[in-house]
C-alpha cells in the first residue's frame, strides 16, 4: 500500500492543475452567465455583478458558519474517535468490540441521516439546574458532523496503531512502560506522520459536509445563497451565486488537498 | 405479524408504522427501491466515468490530461450538495426545451444520478489512476522482456494488477457513494430517507423512523462491503495484496 500511495502523487503539476481549474471556472461562468444575461437582464435593470456584489457579504458570513462548524467539529471528532480508535487496539476483547462496533455503525450511516438524528434526538435546550443550556441547530449540526468524523477517525488512528510494528510494543512492555505512556510517548509519535494526510482528507471531506445543515435548516453558506436567490427573484441570478460558492468551497478546500498530496508524499518517501 | 406491530404501539407506544400499515408500507419499500436503483445506476456510471477518466489521463494528449485533472479537482473540493443543486437548479432550468408536447425537463431522480456520478467518478478516477500506475515498473519490463506487445502487456499484464490494487480504495468510495444517495432527498427524489421524513411527519415517530432508517443503511453498507470483501479475496493474487 505505501506504494501506492507514493504513485498517487504526480510530478508536480499541481500549479497547471490549479490554473486548469481556474480557467474551467472562468469559461463555465461565461458560458453559462452570458446567454442567459443577453436574453434576461433589461438595460434598465442591474448587472450580474452588481448584485452579487451586493448579496456575496452575507453568503460570505454563511460560508464562515461553515468553517466555524468544521473546525469545532473536526476537534470534537478527533477527540471521541482518538479514544474510539484506542479502544478499537485496546487489549481488553470487549472493550475492542465494542469501540469497533460503534465505529462500524457510524461509518456506516450517511452524514444527512446522522444530522437528522441529531437534529430531531437533541432537544432545543436541556435546564441544568438553573441555567437553560440552548441548542442552536447549528449546535446540532455540528454534533451530528462530530459522530460521522469520530468515526473516520476512529479508522484512521486504528491504521495508524497497526501500522507500527508489534516489536514496539514488546519493547516498550519490556522496559516496563504502562499502557498509555507506550501509546502516547512511542506508538502515537511514530505514526502521527501516517494519520496526517488520510485526517486532513476527512477534514475536507467533513467541510465539504457542512452545507448538508442547510437542509435542516442552519443558516449557512448554502441557505444564505438560496435565500438570496430567492430575495433578488431573477433567474440569471441562479449561477452566478451558485458559482460563488463553489468558489468559496473551493478556495477554502484546494490548498488543504494539494498540502495533503505533498504531505504524503513526503512521508510515503521517507518510510 | 402486522397485529403483533399493532400491539406493539398500543402496549409500548413504539410506532412502527411501515409494518402494519399498508399504505406507509408500500411507501417506505418504493423509498428502498429507489434508493438501490439510485445506488445501483451511480455505482455503474461513477465507475465508467472513472475508467475513461484514468484512460484519459494517461494519455498522451495533454489537453485531456489536463481537463481530467481540472474536472478531479473541481469536482473534489466542492461540496456535493451544492453541485447537486447547481446540477438541478442551473443546468436543470439550462436543459430545457420546449416541444411540441410540453417542456421537455431531466427529472430530479436522472439529476441526482447525474450529480453523484461525476462527484464519485473524479473519485474513481483517482483511484484507478493510482492503481496503474502502482503496477511495478519492473513487472512491465519482465512482460517487454518476455516479447509481449504494447497492447498484449496493458491488457494482460497491467489491468489485472491494476483492478486488484484498486478494489480497497474503490470500496470506500462506493461506501460513501451509497451513502450519499440520501442526499438526494434535498431535491426531493422519494428515496428513502425522503419517504421515512414523509412517514414520520404524518405519524409522528420521528424517533422510530430514525432508528430503522439508520439500521437500514447500516446493513445496506455492510452488504456492499461484505461483496466487495468477497470480490477481493476472489480475485487475490499470492504475492499482493497481503492483509495485515
Amino acid at each position: 500500500m505505501m506504494d501506492v500511495a507514493s504513485k498517487i502523487v504526480g510530478p508536480g503539476g499541481s500549479r497547471t492543475e490549479a490554473l486548469m481549474a481556474m480557467l474551467f471556472v472562468a469559461s463555465l461562468i461565461f458560458a453559462l452567465i452570458v446567454p442567459f444575461h443577453a436574453a434576461w437582464a433589461a438595460p434598465a435593470n442591474r448587472s450580474w455583478l452588481d448584485i452579487l456584489a451586493q448579496w456575496a457579504p452575507l453568503i460570505f458570513l454563511g460560508f464562515c458558519l461553515n468553517v466555524l462548524m468544521s473546525l469545532i467539529a473536526v476537534v470534537l471528532g478527533t477527540a471521541a474517535g482518538g479514544l474510539l480508535g484506542i479502544g478499537q487496539s485496546a487489549p481488553t476483547a470487549w472493550i475492542r468490540k465494542l469501540s469497533w462496533l460503534v465505529t462500524e455503525f457510524f461509518r456506516n450511516s450517511p452524514t444527512l441521516v446522522l444530522l437528522f438524528f441529531c437534529m430531531y434526538m437533541i432537544p432545543f435546550q436541556i435546564h441544568v439546574g438553573p441555567w437553560i443550556v440552548p441548542f442552536p441547530g447549528w449546535v446540532k449540526a455540528v454534533a451530528g458532523l462530530s459522530l460521522s468524523k469520530m468515526a473516520y477517525v476512529s479508522e484512521i488512528v486504528r491504521g495508524g496503531f497497526a501500522s507500527i510494528p508489534s516489536t514496539q510494543w514488546e519493547a516498550a512492555d519490556a522496559l516496563a512502560f504502562s499502557r498509555w505512556q507506550t501509546i502516547r510517548m512511542i506508538i502515537f509519535p511514530q505514526c502521527l506522520k501516517r494519520m496526517l494526510p488520510p485526517w486532513m482528507n476527512a477534514y475536507a471531506i467533513m467541510i465539504m459536509s457542512t452545507p448538508l445543515a442547510s437542509v435542516l435548516g442552519v443558516n449557512e453558506g448554502l441557505t444564505m445563497t438560496r435565500a438570496a436567490i430567492s430575495a433578488v427573484g431573477r433567474p440569471d441570478m441562479l449561477t452566478p451565486f451558485y458559482l460563488f460558492l463553489l468558489a468559496l468551497f473551493f478556495i477554502y478546500s484546494y490548498p488543504i488537498s494539494v498540502w495533503t498530496i505533498r504531505l504524503e508524499h513526503r512521508y510515503a518517501m521517507k518510510t | 405479524m402486522q397485529n403483533w406491530f399493532e400491539h406493539l404501539y398500543d402496549v409500548t407506544g413504539i410506532n412502527l408504522s411501515f409494518v402494519y400499515d399498508s399504505y406507509d408500507r408500500g411507501k417506505f419499500l418504493s423509498g428502498i427501491e429507489l434508493t438501490l436503483e439510485m445506488a445501483m445506476i451511480c455505482i455503474v456510471l461513477s465507475v465508467i466515468i472513472g475508467i475513461v477518466g484514468a484512460w484519459l489521463q494517461n494519455s498522451q494528449f495533454r489537453i485531456t490530461n489536463a481537463l481530467v485533472r481540472a474536472y478531479v479537482a473541481l469536482f473534489r473540493n466542492t461540496p456535493p450538495i451544492v453541485q447537486l443543486f447547481f446540477f438541478f437548479f442551473v443546468l436543470g432550468g439550462v436543459f430545457s426545451f420546449h416541444t411540441h408536447t410540453g417542456v421537455f425537463r431531466l427529472s430530479n431522480f436522472t439529476w441526482a444520478v447525474i450529480s453523484l456520478s461525476f462527484y464519485y467518478g473524479s473519485f474513481n478516477i483517482e483511484n484507478f489512476r493510482a492503481s496503474i500506475e502502482a503496477v511495478p515498473e519492473s513487472t512491465v519490463q519482465a512482460a517487454e522482456a518476455l516479447g509481449f506487445r504494447q497492447h498484449q502487456i496493458y491488457f494482460n499484464v497491467v489491468l489485472p494488477l491494476a483492478l486488484r490494487f484498486s478494489l480497497p480504495g474503490l470500496a470506500n468510495n462506493l461506501v460513501s457513494l451509497v451513502k450519499s444517495t440520501s442526499l438526494a432527498y434535498a431535491i426531493a427524489v422519494p428515496e428513502v430517507l425522503y419517504v421515512s421524513s414523509e412517514i414520520w411527519s404524518e405519524q409522528l415517530n420521528v424517533p422510530e423512523m430514525m432508528t430503522v432508517l439508520l439500521f437500514f443503511y447500516v446493513f445496506l453498507v455492510g452488504l456492499l462491503v461484505f461483496a466487495l470483501h468477497r470480490l477481493e479475496t476472489y480475485l487475490r493474487v499470492p504475492g499482493y495484496s497481503q492483509r495485515a
